[in-house]
């Protein structure tokens, strides 16, 4: 079955900084993080030890919350250090790679049912890479999902080439298909966008439902994927995942090993070099950017720069992300510029003069500021154009601020996450955290109905 | 501008917490944000912002409103100097010829001139004593306010009446609400409906408003008045109320300005077309109801002709579309914007105490727009629920 979708609603932002597809050199830190903060609903108990010795695969921290789920290193070397923040917060497990990898030996039965493949999953740390709508947490190996989504694009600001992860690594990824297959026998529906994903290998991919989806950000959301094929009712559970996650899962079953290398890109009109290398979640941003930020005032971003982390220059890649975006902090004062008309200033509005002479392909340095203060909900319908859901937007983050359970369910909590709202926070004019607000109405839904 | 950053730079800790002058921090915090957009980052959520806030989205509408503004100056004048003349009010272009344009422009100038500053030193008063009492910033709602009621009122409207009832207004209609945002009713419209019902003598009657001439005020009637009246046979012209040249609110009555005012408004996206075109539709339908029926003379008025008559147009362009006050929801905005259409003519035909019916019909429907949003939004929720119950009946 094959379904084609075109989305109208949304905006690609013309940003500068685009990687071309070129391989820099692969770099190799000398201290690579496991992050516990980029786990949803994951309460992290340590494994380990400073001084202890890990090999690849090794688990690192356990969910508190669920003891099976397990965080393990992807890189053989000694904890160096455990840092912990206000109230001992466990916030970064540091490792020091070893010369030498070694890795931990997972036996793979011949014969392949559910049961062990969730144990070597479980066992491996894999297990994490396997998410769940509604909420965008880690899935529950109990469950059983009405179907798998895997998103094999994204739509994000500067992301990564779909086609140019995926090369190399297409018996990977057919591999990780027919294992989710067996794992949960759902249909699995693999959406890509014909403009995007120009490899004929996805045509050929067994075992799934393609999807064929077209249009500007947030197309490659996996929730705006979702909503259009089979839309998220109350009790209903999907998992998902994206490309590398396969392709990790794959690897793990063809050789017995964990090997979580991953194409990461390097993109921000911040760095004087971009393009596209190989390597580990967790790699150190100093390691890779150190010699190639072209200014010191600038915000290193895990991910991208509408759903990214902050992750300084000092920070680490966080474990899903595979994109790094470096563009200049907006520290400064602008002189009148609410009125001023200006016309170097992208904005997709009309309300800045802009539109009078931007051109099709001009990319615009952004930064940033604020470009204003919070004021209260004061549009009500420009959040519409860049929200495809059949949701009403200000409604939905009106009953979370008013943390009105039952209406946050009628109006379609389930059905969205907070990077479904980036694109309205970017526009918004009220300069709302929109995203925040979502992820507390579902920490709030997770609370109240678990 | 350099210095003015470092002067500001230099001053601000008298104003910060523990400073001398803190009492006056949002005072401070406004005039520095007037100049300045601050040096703020991205904390949380997407690390990129639009580079529009909503200083500039209000800077828009007083764009759209700037060509009201000064041709209501120039038709105060001319309104003043017809009726000196003893003219008809179809032959502006006698008066301007006798008169002079630029004679005109200045008489109407400073007649106007004080309502707008009374108009903005009210509210902007009570914005800022409101904010410095909650410790928030002062809030931009006011700088379209402000220009909005001076729009609406009738030049001779006496000053001190004005500010009394835009302090109402922002008091009343909007702070004790929250303040921007949070109101529900238009406080523009809230203004003049004060005005409309404490002071009926000075703002509305059978023959209104135009001008003093010394201590003598020469009054004129507004086109809706002679409706009223049964004297539409007296009524201008098409072509003299398109363009604006009759008596009326100082900026209601130039249609061609309006509609370029909405024209530009949607362009830049500033304000909804929904509202606007389901108003004009709305209207335009009951006056064909009425044309139709024609039981008086009211009644067999062109439907067309309440589209130029009167507050109507400039209330659909620039107050039924008030963001925070018209419907929420995209359905929602097209039976807000019929009703308000409905209604005014409706209000102006039957009900015969009230001349004009826009400001009514929209103040109603400020009231009636969460219940229409409710409706569309519960349209919504029962779509969801029985998605849901379709999908478990399929599952059992």
């Amino acid at each position: 079955m094959q379904e084609y979708f075109k989305i109208k609603k949304g905006l690609n932002i013309p940003i500068e900084g685009e990687a071309p597809l070129i391989d820099l050199p692969d770099l190799v830190g000398d201290k690579y993080a496991i992050l516990p903060q980029d786990f949803r609903l994951f309460s992290p108990r340590l494994l380990v030890q400073e001084g202890d010795k890990v090999l690849v695969g090794q688990p690192i921290i356990q969910n508190k919350l669920n003891e099976n789920i397990l965080v393990t290193s992807p890189i053989s070397g000694t904890v160096t250090a455990i840092v912990r923040g206000e109230k001992r917060l466990l916030k970064q497990i540091i490792i020091s790679p070893d010369t030498k990898q070694e890795n931990k030996i997972f036996n793979i039965p011949t014969t392949l049912d559910r049961d062990n493949i969730i144990q070597i999953l479980l066992e491996s740390g894999l297990w994490v890479n396997i998410r769940q709508r509604p909420y965008g947490i880690i899935a529950n190996p109990s469950d059983m999902p009405k179907a798998i989504f895997i998103s094999a694009f994204d739509s994000s600001p500067l992301a990564a080439d779909p086609d140019y992860l995926i090369k190399g690594e297409e018996d990977n990824f057919q591999k990780g298909i027919d294992i989710l297959k067996i794992l949960t026998s759902c249909p699995i529906h693999l959406n890509i966008s014909p403009s995007r994903n120009k490899s004929n290998f996805y045509k050929n991919i067994k075992n799934v439902e393609l999807h064929y989806f077209e249009g500007p950000h947030p197309t490659g959301n996996v929730g705006v994927q979702i909503s259009k094929i089979s839309p998220i009712n109350k009790g209903d559970i999907y998992w998902y995942l994206y490309t590398q996650d396969v392709i990790f899962i794959g690897r793990l079953f063809q050789n017995g090993r964990l090997d979580m290398h991953k194409k990461i890109v390097l993109t921000g009109s911040e760095l004087k070099e971009r393009g596209y290398m190989t390597a580990l979640p967790g790699i150190s941003m100093h390691t890779l950017l150190s010699n190639r930020l072209k200014q010191n005032n600038v915000r290193v971003i895990s991910g991208n720069v509408l759903t990214g982390t902050n992750a300084g220059i000092e920070g680490f890649l966080s474990y899903y992300d595979n994109q790094i975006t470096v563009i200049p902090e907006g520290n400064y004062y602008d002189f009148f510029g609410w009125v001023a008309p200006k016309f170097t200033k992208y904005s997709p509005s009309r309300m800045v003069m802009n539109w009078l002479i931007r051109s099709k392909n001009k990319k615009y340095v952004l930064d940033t500021n604020m470009h204003g203060e919070e004021r209260p909900f004061i549009l009500s319908d420009q959040y519409d154009k860049y929200f495809p859901f059949d949701i009403y937007p200000v409604y939905l983050l009106k009953a979370i601020l008013s943390e009105n359970i039952e209406q946050m369910e009628n109006l379609g909590i389930y059905e969205i996450v907070e990077e479904d709202f980036a694109l309205p926070e970017y526009v918004c004019v009220s300069k709302i955290n929109l995203q925040e607000i979502v992820r507390k109405g579902i920490d709030l839904m997770i609370k109240e109905t678990t | 501008m350099n210095w003015l950053r470092s002067f500001l730079d230099k001053i601000k800790p008298n104003f910060e917490k523990g400073g001398k002058l803190y009492f006056l921090h949002s005072t401070f915090d406004a005039f520095e944000v007037f100049f300045y957009v601050p040096n703020k980052v991205t904390e949380k959520g997407s690390h990129i912002r639009d580079y529009v806030d909503s200083k500039r989205l209000m800077t828009h509408v007083l764009i759209a409103l700037a060509p009201l503004v000064l041709f209501g100056m120039f038709n105060v004048g001319l309104q003043h100097f017809r009726l000196q003349l003893g003219l008809d009010i179809d032959s502006w272009g006698q008066v301007v010829k006798e008169a002079g344009f630029w004679r005109i422009f200045w008489y109407g100038f400073l007649r106007i001139l004080p309502i707008i500053v009374v108009s903005y030193v009210s509210g902007l008063a009570v914005e800022f004593a409101s904010a410095q009492i909650r410790h928030h910033q002062v809030n931009e709602g006011f700088l379209v306010t402000g220009m909005l009621i001076a729009l609406i009122v009738p030049p001779t409207i006496p000053l001190w009446m004005l500010s009394i009832a835009t302090i109402f207004a922002v008091i009343f209609g909007k702070e004790v609400f929250g303040g921007t945002g949070m109101n529900f009713l238009n406080p523009a419209l809230l203004t003049r409906a004060f005005l409309f019902f404490a002071y009926p003598a000075s703002m509305t009657g059978d023959a209104i408003w135009v001008a003093s001439k010394g201590l003598d005020v020469i009054s004129g009637p507004t086109p809706l008045a002679l409706a009223a009246q049964n004297q539409f046979a007296q009524a201008p012209s098409l072509l003299t109320m398109s363009l604006g040249f009759t008596p009326g609110a100082i900026g209601e009555t130039s249609k061609i300005l309006i509609i370029l005012g909405a024209i530009y408004l949607i362009f830049t996206g500033v304000a909804n077309l929904r509202v606007m075109i389901s108003a004009i539709v709305g209207a335009a339908a009951m006056g064909l109801i009425f044309n139709l029926w024609g039981a008086n003379e009211y009644m067999q008025i062109p439907f067309y002709y309440h589209l130029l008559m009167g507050g109507f147009l400039f209330g659909a362009v620039f107050m039924a579309t008030d963001p925070v006050t018209s419907a929420q929801t995209p359905a929602g905005k097209i039976y807000y914007g019929l009703l308000i259409g409905i209604l005014c003519i409706l209000i102006r035909v039957v009900n015969p105490a009230y001349p004009e019916g826009a400001m009514l019909a929209i103040l109603l429907m400020n009231v009636f727009a969460p219940l229409i949003d409710h409706l569309v939004v519960q349209q919504n929720i029962n779509r969801r629920k029985k998605r849901a119950l379709l999908s478990q009946t399929i599952k059992s």
